[in-house]
């Protein structure tokens, strides 16, 4: 240990704060979130733990949470943390109602739980939150589909489509490849889904989806709807694959990746 | 001398208020809304000191929301009934109390049953099967006594209403600018037509 990360609110001579960095790690270890806008829809998509034999999953948190009627949240990394930040997150969503009769942005209330997680830096007695989240939803009276980022360090962003949490890279590098404006419902959900599959190798069962839609509320995928849509992309996966193995034997790096994918998909069955 | 009445039946619960905002003897609006939604299945009509009223009623709108949101569950009329009486109990003994006087009406997602509370500024809080607020009570609860019954359809319910709405227009001295009512059902609340126009004849 330099010595660096002792207390939370020093630098290190290099510039860093070592316990904010920490922070990012245990992001990384968390489950893997996925947010994508579309033309007129944005949706959640989220790693599921798999459950153990005797757990009841009724009653399991989720690791997607209403903040208020029109904004959703999602997250990586500690799922105690979370609850403590979704609940400062909640309050304010209810407060700014009550002080300002209207309901908030997305963009205010995003700023608020990045500003909380700042806060979390730079305070003595605490540390960090060990969460990444993506904030989604429409503002009030707005067709504009919203998706934010938030950091433990307290940086937010704005996105079309993003990911955190295990394999973020991946799947961020996946969506990068295949987003395209103006998606219609059924594309952005089997975008959300289909990127999620790049690393999520349990299929269906481990995986949640929430679709948030202009002057509504959170709708939840049911499992059965989210188990024919992995079916359908699987399929398409093999038919794509059978059919680069009919052309020609010549090898390329994308012949590569591909039989790669299908040795996880054998796994999956 | 705001109106507001409550009556349940066999599957709803009718809110009505006076659409006169008063002050003093002035009619400032008279298309006032005294109602607030708290959640899918709750109303509260509230009358009292003016302020006072809209903001115990958004800060008890407020809270109830945050409940739902933190427990992805909602309150059932009972629970929310208690709540603002707690509520008004330690408003009751702080340095400037609210001065509001309440009718929480609601249906219980689980029973599918309407419920009813009365609720004054002292923190009184009576489940009822039909209720009145101010002087509303002097008028219509010897007409409801008479004529409720807690099987009735909303279409009685409604007939029942403007038995009393009729009885107030015949006795009540001033001019409460109608009343507007509100219907609270296992579908939600909504707002039903109410004939304000018909003339009383008084004796």
């Amino acid at each position: 240990m330099s010595g660096y990360d002792r207390a939370l609110s020093v630098f290190s001579p290099d510039g860093h704060v070592f316990q904010v960095e920490y922070a990012m790690e245990a992001v990384k270890r968390g489950t893997c979130a996925v947010g994508v806008k579309g033309r007129d829809i944005v949706v959640l998509g989220c790693e599921k733990r798999s459950a153990l034999k005797l757990q009841d999953t009724r009653i399991t948190p989720s690791k997607i949470a209403v903040l208020d009627n029109h904004a959703i949240l999602a997250f990586a990394g500690l799922n105690a943390d979370a609850r403590i930040l979704i609940d400062k997150a909640r309050l304010e969503a209810q407060s700014h109602r009550l002080t300002v009769e209207d309901p908030v942005t997305i963009e205010y209330i995003t700023k608020y739980v990045a500003s909380v997680q700042q806060r979390y830096t730079q305070s003595g007695g605490v540390r960090p939150f060990g969460i990444s989240t993506l904030v989604v939803g429409f503002d009030p009276n707005d067709k504009t589909p919203r998706l934010y980022q938030t950091e433990p360090s307290g940086i937010y962003s704005a996105w079309k489509a993003n990911a955190i949490g295990r394999s973020s890279k991946t799947v961020r590098e996946f969506l990068e490849r295949n987003h395209q404006d103006e998606m219609d419902r059924e594309q952005t959900i089997q975008l959300t889904i289909k990127s999620l599959l790049e690393v999520v190798q349990t299929g269906a069962k481990n995986i949640e989806v929430a679709i948030m839609s202009p002057g509504k509320t959170i709708e939840m995928l049911p499992d059965d709807q989210i188990e024919s849509y992995v079916k359908n992309i699987e399929t398409e996966k093999q038919e794509e694959a059978a059919k680069k193995k009919t052309r020609t034997g010549t090898t390329t790096a994308a012949i590569l990746t591909r039989s790669g994918g299908e040795s996880s998909e054998t796994t999956r069955e | 001398m705001e109106v507001l009445l409550g009556i349940t039946g066999k599957d709803f619960v009718i809110l009505a208020a006076s659409k006169a905002a008063m002050r003093g003897p002035t009619i400032l609006k008279a298309e006032d809304d005294k109602t607030k939604q708290l959640n899918e299945h709750t109303l509260m009509a509230f009358s009292g000191e003016a302020g006072d009223t809209v903001q115990f009623a958004e800060y008890i709108q407020a809270n109830v929301q945050l409940y739902t949101m933190r427990n992805d569950t909602e309150l059932s009329p009972n629970a929310v009934a208690n709540f603002v009486r707690g509520e008004l109990a330690r408003s009751l003994r702080s340095r400037n109390p609210y001065t509001v006087n309440l009718l929480l009406g609601g249906m219980d997602k689980i029973s599918q049953k309407p419920h009813l509370y009365w609720i004054d500024y002292l923190a009184s809080l009576a489940p009822v099967p039909y209720a009145a607020h101010g002087y509303a009570q002097y008028y219509c609860l010897s007409t409801l006594d008479k004529h409720h019954h807690p099987d009735i359809t909303l279409e009685q319910g409604m007939k029942l209403l403007e038995m009393c709405t009729d009885e107030l227009k015949r006795r009540l001295p001033i001019d409460y600018k109608g009343v507007l009512v509100k219907v609270v059902t296992k579908d939600g609340v909504r707002e039903e037509p109410f004939d304000n126009n018909r003339i009383v004849k008084s004796a």
